[in-house]
């Protein structure tokens, strides 16, 4: 089993994207260390209605009742100290209408995260997560007259509860691992969609989250819902400065996919390099829905996550795409559950991940397929490429089938750059730091392309500024 | 373990009842420390990463007594019963951890210093080697306390030293019985083959009663020297209301090449542990095994393929078959130390269910710490294809028949990669025993 020591030096990473700060004032801050007090004090601020209040102090009972999971996960999980966190901070201001009402410091940063102004005017709507609050909350006027609600999952515990209540932790319930009942207890932030039926969002949402003070854990809730028959795409990028100790990021993501509906949630996680990334992901999917959850993990000290989705109706399908770039001192520990649940469901997992330096990349996966389901399908597909002699890669799925009318597969691999491909391109006047970043990229290239564009082209950036490093 | 219990043994079953093993203490002096180490590790509990998918339920030990000696009669019935090869350069057939019968069948066995003893026997007479080897590796995949039970109670078992460059062409077989309603046994082998030796070993495991609940719980090992080419074969049959544990170590040396096939066709619950430590530059280990459950069967496999130098290459095909509501469990981790470059390793489960109640999980694993390495691994699970069926159909093969006979070309792979004929047709035979009491 996994056992590995990791030093504050060896997590010390200098990284250009997202190295930076500003100073910040906030209103409201919970401080450090999580009691009942602290969820009367998010509660009290938030001005949330007494069943949350409820829902938050058994979520936190929950969470102190549980072991952490090191029996199986990496003891670096032990190095979080959660007396230290902050659990909530905010500026206090609601989420801004327009541009114009952004504050200057705040452009800045989105600036320099690379967010072109132009590009924004693609979007469909911008909700830019500024600590625990979203400062900026932008729905496209076309979107909004299609019915689609999207804004902070706050506002829609308020104004949308006939919804919200249905669904709200239900894909994840609060006792289903310790850092779900912590998100349960103490969230704030993330985003709430809903999209009627038939509606097909033509731009995909997209919100940008960051981190901006020490000691500070974001525990956003993400809750989407698409009716039968809708189609929408979610995209969630992260960059976050660089602190001295360590931070926590504990998100809960739930998707509810209706009768016929297509949910694609795309991330793009780059924490920086002393952050827990710890994050439970999971949707739904009803009859003929489909879910594809694209992910793809650069950043953080230790991420760990596997996005489900729990086939519920006949022929529902699930996806799960996977990059995840292990670099010096960073663990990415992801993969994929995928719950079989009723007749004729499909599923596919396909993961890549390259490990860099002393990077570890591991890949854990779940296939469920229960007994007297027919036409059930699984395949998944596991490739590691690794860079130095002294990274790392594992490879832990678990599969349990029963029944004789269904088919699961499961493939794994690791390789490593073949010397005489580096050879073959540095002839040709290429160096050995374009050769890599050439070879890696095409390790991944396949799995780039379902990215949105934007993304894929900001990925290609990460992987050659990652690949920069590594030799020599 | 005693070499008195040998001489003192009865030749009638004894009256009185034998002690419950939960409290009957060590088999013998010396074995004191094993037993203190078996009452002091927990029972597993199903939330051990170890233990994933096992129902620990099924392990409890409170039935089960001390192995009793058998009478004349059983002796002689049992002696009858244990056919093996046509062939074999030697067979030891054990009952209850007693030695039965000892024959050298072939000169190549008495030659060139082989030793080929009982082990309780051994321990006196090579107590260097003994010492150096016996039990020496670590149970490392969960099962220490079924280990040191082990350890505590072994009383004879099969030890087999092959001496630098000596090839023993015939396979070496050895019985273990288990006789009587909750007995137990503990069946042992030892191998050693120095440097160049060559050897082949078959165990055969079975219950005098194929309907009687006992416990059974194996240890062997296996070390191979600079070389060295070990085969070992167990044909495990034993009762379907056996509890069975077998805990296997393989520690392979410098172009050393270790091929292992486990039939697991019998048991209620079975759990085996098979480790493979690669230890030196050149060595090759090849893992194979077939299952055949059936019925409320659990066969739980843990497999361990430890790349510890460079160049070393490992193989593993593990074929499950599945009908009833039996239950099968593949957890393997193929691991690769920093350093140990050049590896070529590969793991294969396949599971074929027959019935909608037939559970088979599947955990491949990989931790890899190396970079200039070849590793793959897969697992799948699917049935027979209905094509498949039709085409046999067609040609006049009843459905129950052609079902065994896709069954049966689904495990011959791995048989067949064993590479020895004899013993080949002889799993075969066992398998299509099971197929024929199944039906």
């Amino acid at each position: 089993m996994p056992t590995e020591e990791l030093t504050s030096s060896s997590i010390d990473i200098d990284r250009t994207r997202g190295d930076f700060r500003y100073d910040e004032k906030h209103e409201f801050d919970a401080g450090v260390g999580l009691t009942h007090d602290t969820i009367d004090y998010i509660v009290n601020v938030k001005g949330e209605p007494d069943w949350i209040r409820d829902w938050r102090h058994k979520a936190l009972d929950v969470f102190l009742s549980k072991p952490m999971p090191t029996h199986w996960a990496s003891k670096d999980l032990e190095n979080i100290i959660f007396k230290d966190i902050r659990y909530y901070l905010a500026g206090g201001q609601k989420p801004s209408r327009s541009w114009e009402d952004v504050p200057e410091d705040v452009k800045r940063t989105f600036e320099r995260l690379g967010i072109p102004e132009q590009e924004r005017k693609f979007l469909a709507g911008v909700e830019a997560q500024f600590d625990s609050e979203a400062v900026y909350s932008n729905i496209k006027k076309a979107v909004g007259e299609q019915g689609v609600i999207f804004m902070g999952s706050t506002d829609g515990l308020k104004e949308h509860p006939e919804i919200f209540r249905k669904w709200f932790g239900k894909v994840i319930p609060t006792g289903d691992n310790k850092f779900s009942a912590l998100n349960s207890a103490v969230f704030s932030g993330g985003s709430f969609i809903y999209v009627p039926p038939g509606v097909k969002v033509k731009h995909p949402l997209q919100a940008y989250f960051r981190i901006n003070a020490e000691n500070f854990g974001q525990f956003e809730r993400t809750l989407i819902i698409a009716d039968e028959g809708s189609e929408v795409m979610y995209m969630e990028g992260c960059t976050a400065p660089k602190f001295e100790t360590a931070t926590l990021h504990s998100a809960v993501v739930e998707l509810v996919a209706m009768k016929g509906a297509k949910i694609q949630y795309v991330t793009v996680q780059n924490w920086s390099a002393n952050v827990f990334n710890l994050v439970t992901k999971r949707a739904i999917a009803h009859e003929e829905a489909e879910v594809k959850w694209i992910d793809c993990n650069i950043g953080s000290r230790l991420t760990m996550k596997y996005p489900g989705v729990v086939l519920k109706g006949r022929k529902a399908r699930g996806e799960v795409i996977s990059i995840a770039l292990a670099s010096d001192g960073q663990h990415q520990d992801t993969g994929a559950k995928m719950i079989h649940a009723a007749d004729e469901t499909t599923s596919n997992v396909v993961s890549k991940s390259i490990s860099v330096g002393t990077g570890r990349a591991t890949y854990r996966g779940l296939v469920h397929v229960p007994k007297h389901l027919k036409g059930c399908k699984n395949n998944t597909e596991c490739d590691a490429l690794m860079i130095n002699s002294t990274a790392r890669t594992d490879t832990y799925p678990a599969i349990t089938v029963r029944g004789t009318g269904n088919a699961c597969q499961h493939e794994a691999s690791v390789s490593q750059i073949s010397a005489e491909q580096i050879f073959y391109m540095q002839q040709r006047g290429l160096t050995e730091a374009q050769a890599m970043s050439l070879s890696v990229n095409g390790f991944v290239n396949d799995l780039v392309r379902e990215f949105p564009m934007e993304y894929s082209v900001e990925l290609k950036r990460l992987i050659d500024l990652e690949m920069e490093g590594s030799v020599g | 373990m005693s070499t008195a219990l040998l001489e003192s043994e009865e030749m009638t079953d004894p009256t009185v009842a034998p002690a419950p093993l939960l409290s009957a203490g060590p088999a013998a002096p010396g074995q004191e420390a094993a037993w203190s180490t078996f009452t002091a590790i927990p029972m597993p509990v199903r939330n051990d990463e170890r233990w994933r998918f096992a129902n620990v339920k099924d392990l409890d030990l409170g039935a089960y007594a001390q192995p009793l000696p058998l009478g004349e009669a059983n002796r002689e019935d049992l002696l009858g019963r244990s056919r093996g090869l046509e062939a074999a350069a030697g067979r030891m057939v054990f009952a209850n951890d007693q030695l039965l019968a000892r024959e050298v069948l072939s000169e190549s066995l008495s030659q060139m210093g082989v030793v080929w003893l009982p082990l309780d026997q051994a321990m006196v007479e090579h107590p260097d080697l003994f010492q150096q080897y016996f039990m020496r590796e670590e149970a490392i995949l969960g099962g220490q306390k079924f280990a040191a039970l082990h350890a505590s109670q072994v009383r004879t078992g099969t030890f087999l030293h092959v001496p630098r460059g000596v090839e023993i062409d015939l396979p070496i077989e050895a019985f273990h019985w288990l006789h009587g309603r909750n007995g137990s046994c503990f069946p042992h082998t030892l191998i050693i083959a120095e440097d160049r030796a060559k050897v082949t070993f078959v165990d055969y495991y079975e219950s005098s009663d194929a309907n009687a609940p006992g416990l059974a719980c194996a240890v062997n090992d296996l070390w191979l020297g600079a070389g060295a080419q070990v085969t070992y074969v167990t044909a495990q049959n034993w009762s379907k209301q056996t509890l069975a544990f077998q805990i296997n170590a393989t520690v392979v040396g410098r172009d050393a090449h270790a091929k292992a096939l486990f039939a697991q066709l019998g048991g209620r619950h079975v759990r085996s542990e098979s480790v493979s430590h690669l230890r030196a530059p050149g060595g090759r280990s090849d893992m194979l095994s077939v299952t055949v459950a059936d019925g409320a069967q659990e066969i739980d496999a843990r497999t361990f393929q430890v790349h510890e130098a460079p160049n070393t290459a490992s193989d593993l095909l593990y074929k499950n078959s599945l009908d009833d509501t039996a239950r099968t469990i593949f957890s393997g981790l193929i691991r690769v130390d920093p350093g140990a470059h050049q590896t070529d390793a590969y793991q294969k489960v396949r599971n074929l269910l027959l019935s909608d109640d037939a559970e088979a999980n599947s955990a491949p694993g990989l931790e890899i710490e190396a970079n200039d390495v070849r590793c793959t691994h897969g697992a799948t699970s699917g049935q027979i294809e209905e094509e498949e069926l039709f085409y046999l159909m067609s040609r006049g093969i009843s459905k129950k028949a052609a079902q065994k006979l896709i069954v049966h070309g689904f495990l011959q792979e791995a048989i067949d990669r064993l590479g020895h004929e004899a013993i080949g047709s002889k799993i075969s035979e066992l398998v299509r025993g099971k197929f024929v009491a199944h039906a």
